[in-house]
């Protein structure tokens, strides 16, 4: 359904992309990982016409996706890391924005609030400005703003960085919840092991601009990519991964 | 070589810069009519929300000029010309001049900020996600809102700003009130009027556009916001004195 060929970003002397190839079928959830700075929103942004590639090309439906963008972006949602809610906004306005464009304002009111029902706000948010929210809810309002006009493929950009571990379970159960209900092709892009666990179908491993690692979780779980074990157990690395240093302890510490 | 190859550098950058933001503003000024509801919320913002700092900076203005004017004027036995040279000046210079500062003050620091804002929290790109030209939805209501409510600005504050010298004249320099009045409308032409108005219509267009071009590239967090909106308000007033010196010159 979505394809990336040979994609590549250049910011002065850094290259954050370097030929990234992706697939992603119909329905699928794939779910791109990498430390910071690995391009991982770069490749989004790209996919979005956010950004212009250096090189590659983007193919949505067999079709290059710069021909058919403003198709795509009629299917398509995003929560964003923090929600980009717009604060001159109610919060139900914010979720139908969209809606308001293609119905009268009572009816996309109340596609909104039954949104806004599926991510577990009651209609009494309905009314209140983003800056009311705490981070959670606004995390819930910017994904009941994704999936307001039913689309076909969402983009989940680091979906539970500053919550608390509970709530991040929360926002991970409704992601999955809400993918395999409609049945929409997903990106998210984390470092939250545990939203891989329970988002991904697929996993993809951004590193230095490339592709570094792709399978299943299952997969991940055995892979032999040193790299990818080391994020996945959350282990410290040299930074940059250039001559190796002695992570050993220092025999000196700890002593009276 | 080196200076001139410096001076030409200058000179294309300027030039660049120049045709960008035309262009920006041509897209802005195209999008006329995209969103009337948003259009409609600029126009309070910018225009009804302006009124009592515009009103209070004319009012001031006025009566301080009627002082000036008595007080120079007595030296040549002139002090008769204060209704009319208060009138003519409020109404071609110090209307609209005064007026898109104090506008420029209020209102491009206030684009700049929301609009940066919004570029920092990655607001604009969720409009583009949800199938919205920012061009449309954010920069085109408020150049247009600028364009249309500074010139009324400028109208409301030239009365108050004649009302200011009237009350001086009639309080504290002795005039009569009618015959105030009276001189006040007597020398003054539609030209003088309409010339300030058209500057208005400039000076809005020029602080709304450095709200909008200086807000909508701000990035760096915090800190980058904070220099859009200096940026912004200083471009505006630079800006707005330089357009009036070029169309003063041009109307006179």
């Amino acid at each position: 359904m979505l394809s990336v060929r040979g994609l590549s970003k250049t910011f002065g002397p850094k290259r954050v992309l370097d030929g990234v190839d992706l697939d992603l079928a119909t329905g699928e959830s794939l779910v791109v990982i990498g430390g910071s700075g690995t391009g991982k929103s770069v490749l989004l942004r790209c996919i979005l016409g956010l950004e212009t590639p250096d090189a590659g090309e983007i193919l949505w439906r067999d079709r290059p996706l710069a021909e058919g963008r403003a198709e795509f972006m009629d299917e398509f949602g995003m929560l964003f890391q923090n929600a980009a809610l717009f604060d001159s906004l109610p919060v139900w306005r914010n979720v139908a924005f969209r809606l308001l464009r293609q119905m009268p304002k009572a009816r996309a009111r109340d596609i909104a609030v039954e949104k806004l029902a599926r991510v577990g706000l009651g209609p009494e948010v309905a009314d209140l400005y983003p800056a009311e929210l705490s981070g959670g809810m606004r995390k819930r309002a910017g994904l009941a703003r994704a999936i307001a006009a039913d689309p076909r493929v969402i983009f989940f950009d680091e979906p539970t960085t500053g919550l608390d571990p509970i709530r991040a379970a929360t926002i991970n159960e409704l992601i999955r919840g809400i993918v395999d209900e409609t049945g929409a092709t997903a990106i998210t892009i984390t470092h939250d092991m545990s939203s891989v666990r329970a988002i991904a179908d697929r996993v993809a491993l951004l590193d230095r601009g490339r592709l570094r690692w792709q399978g299943t979780v299952a997969q991940m779980d055995t892979a032999q990519d040193d790299y990818l074990r080391d994020f996945i157990a959350g282990r410290a690395r040299p930074m940059a991964r250039g001559p190796a240093l002695d992570l050993a302890p220092d025999p000196t510490l700890g002593r009276e | 070589m080196k200076p001139v190859r410096l001076t030409g550098r200058a000179a294309i950058g300027l030039t660049r810069m120049i045709g960008r933001v035309t262009i920006f503003a041509g897209r802005g000024l195209a999008r006329v009519g995209a969103h009337p509801s948003e259009l409609a919320r600029q126009m309070l913002h910018i225009g009804w929300l302006s009124l009592p700092v515009v009103g209070l900076t004319a009012l001031f203005t006025g009566a301080a000029l009627a002082l000036q004017i008595h007080s120079g004027g007595e030296r040549f036995q002139a002090g008769d010309v204060v209704p009319a040279i208060v009138a003519i000046g409020m109404a071609r210079e110090l209307g609209p001049v005064l007026g898109g500062l104090m506008v420029a003050a209020r209102v491009a620091s206030a684009i700049a900020a929301e609009l940066g804002t919004m570029r920092v929290t990655e607001q604009i790109d969720a409009l583009v996600t949800l199938s919205t030209d920012p061009i449309g939805w954010l920069v085109s209501p408020r150049l247009w809102a600028g364009v249309l409510c500074v010139p009324v600005l400028v109208g409301v504050g030239d009365i108050i700003g004649i009302m200011g010298g009237w009350i001086i004249g009639v309080q504290a320099l002795g005039f009569n009130s009618t015959t105030y009045l009276a001189n006040s409308w007597a020398y003054l032409e539609s030209w003088d009027v309409v010339s300030g108005l058209i500057k208005g219509a400039f000076f809005g267009l020029i602080v709304a556009l450095a709200g909008c071009w200086f807000g909508m590239r701000a990035g760096g967090g915090a800190a980058g916001v904070g220099r859009a909106t200096t940026n912004a308000v200083v471009a505006a007033s630079v800006g707005i004195l330089a357009a009036n010196f070029a169309l003063t010159g041009l109307f006179f």
